[in-house]
């Protein structure tokens, strides 16, 4: 499907941030999103065409300014919710949780 | 967080650690991930499996031209010898720079990389300027890397995907004739596999 990361020969995307000091990971957050989706695909949960195929679907303006891992959390959701594993209402609950907890 | 930023922004940064953070915890709790093999998974990408492979790999066809020979018939194989197999270097392709050929790894789709062997990809490789860039003025994102390619060589660039993974195996730099593979193997940068850099010389090697 042709879509937003279909990024070849566009112009425009700006100048290559060429770090090489950049760790592998930039936060604890990537490294965790990282194993997760690791062991998610691992455990059946979606495979790697599925994965890349919610990632092709998300919106064009989202996808441009959102982290890489950002695009694996939201395949993650996308395909934890489809098989039933977490619902969106837990998440938010969860974070609420967290955040008073961690308070 | 507020009723009214929070639905339309459920991905902002300031709370995606925080959504992450929920997610882990409930997918634990329901037993459907370890713990302990996350933390296994992040210590093996961020400590173990890196470039340092490949640069492994890089040396040894340097040194023992059967094995470049192979490496250039069947990638995978080859690499396998040296131990470095798994996921995202199931299908292995290596280009050989040459003085008329030089090859760049890109994938313009998203983010696929030789895991095995390079390990992660940094983050420009995975961002939209080098992917939508690389194919259509690679000598223009060659030059943004410090790396000028004469008018005369060739540059190809391989799109890499989801089954099947390019490394670049770098001209040998010159001045390192008596050099062994662990030696050799300090000269290959991450750079020079993926075709945006080059291997250092031996005195910018030492000078390390």
């Amino acid at each position: 499907m042709n879509g937003i990361h279909d990024l070849g020969g566009r112009h425009g995307m700006g100048p290559i941030d060429i770090d090489p000091g950049q760790p592998v990971f930039r936060a604890d957050w990537e490294r965790r999103m990282f194993a997760m989706f690791i062991l998610a695909f691992a455990g059946g949960h979606f495979n790697v065409d599925q994965f890349r195929s919610a990632i092709e679907q998300m919106g064009p303006a989202e996808y441009l300014q959102s982290d890489y891992y950002e695009h694996w959390l939201h395949s993650l959701e996308t395909w934890c919710k489809t098989n039933g594993s977490l619902t969106e209402q837990e998440i938010e609950d969860r974070m609420r949780e967290l955040s008073k907890g961690g308070a | 967080m507020s009723e009214q930023d929070g639905h339309k922004h459920d991905h902002r940064p300031s709370d995606i650690s925080l959504r992450v953070k929920a997610i882990e915890s409930l997918l634990v709790e329901k037993g459907l991930i370890d713990p302990a093999a996350m933390d296994k998974l992040v210590d093996a990408y961020e400590h173990k499996i890196g470039p340092h492979n490949g640069a492994r790999v890089v040396a040894r066809a340097w040194s023992d031209p059967a094995f470049k020979q192979r490496l250039l018939g069947d990638g995978t194989a080859a690499i396998a010898e040296l131990g470095f197999t798994g996921i995202q270097g199931e299908d292995m392709v290596v280009v050989e720079n040459t003085p008329q050929v030089h090859n760049m790894v890109v994938c313009t789709l998203c983010s696929c990389y030789p895991w095995p062997t390079l390990g992660l990809p940094p983050n420009w490789y995975k961002a939209a300027p080098y992917r939508s860039r690389a194919v259509i003025d690679p000598r223009g994102v060659l030059r943004e890397f410090g790396v000028e390619i004469s008018a005369s060589t060739e540059v190809r660039v391989w799109d890499s995907n989801a089954e099947l993974r390019y490394l670049v195996l770098p001209q040998r730099p010159a001045g390192t004739e008596g050099l062994g593979e662990a030696a050799l193997a300090s000269l290959v940068t991450r750079d020079s596999m993926i075709g945006v850099g080059l291997p250092r010389t031996p005195e910018a090697g030492a000078k390390r």
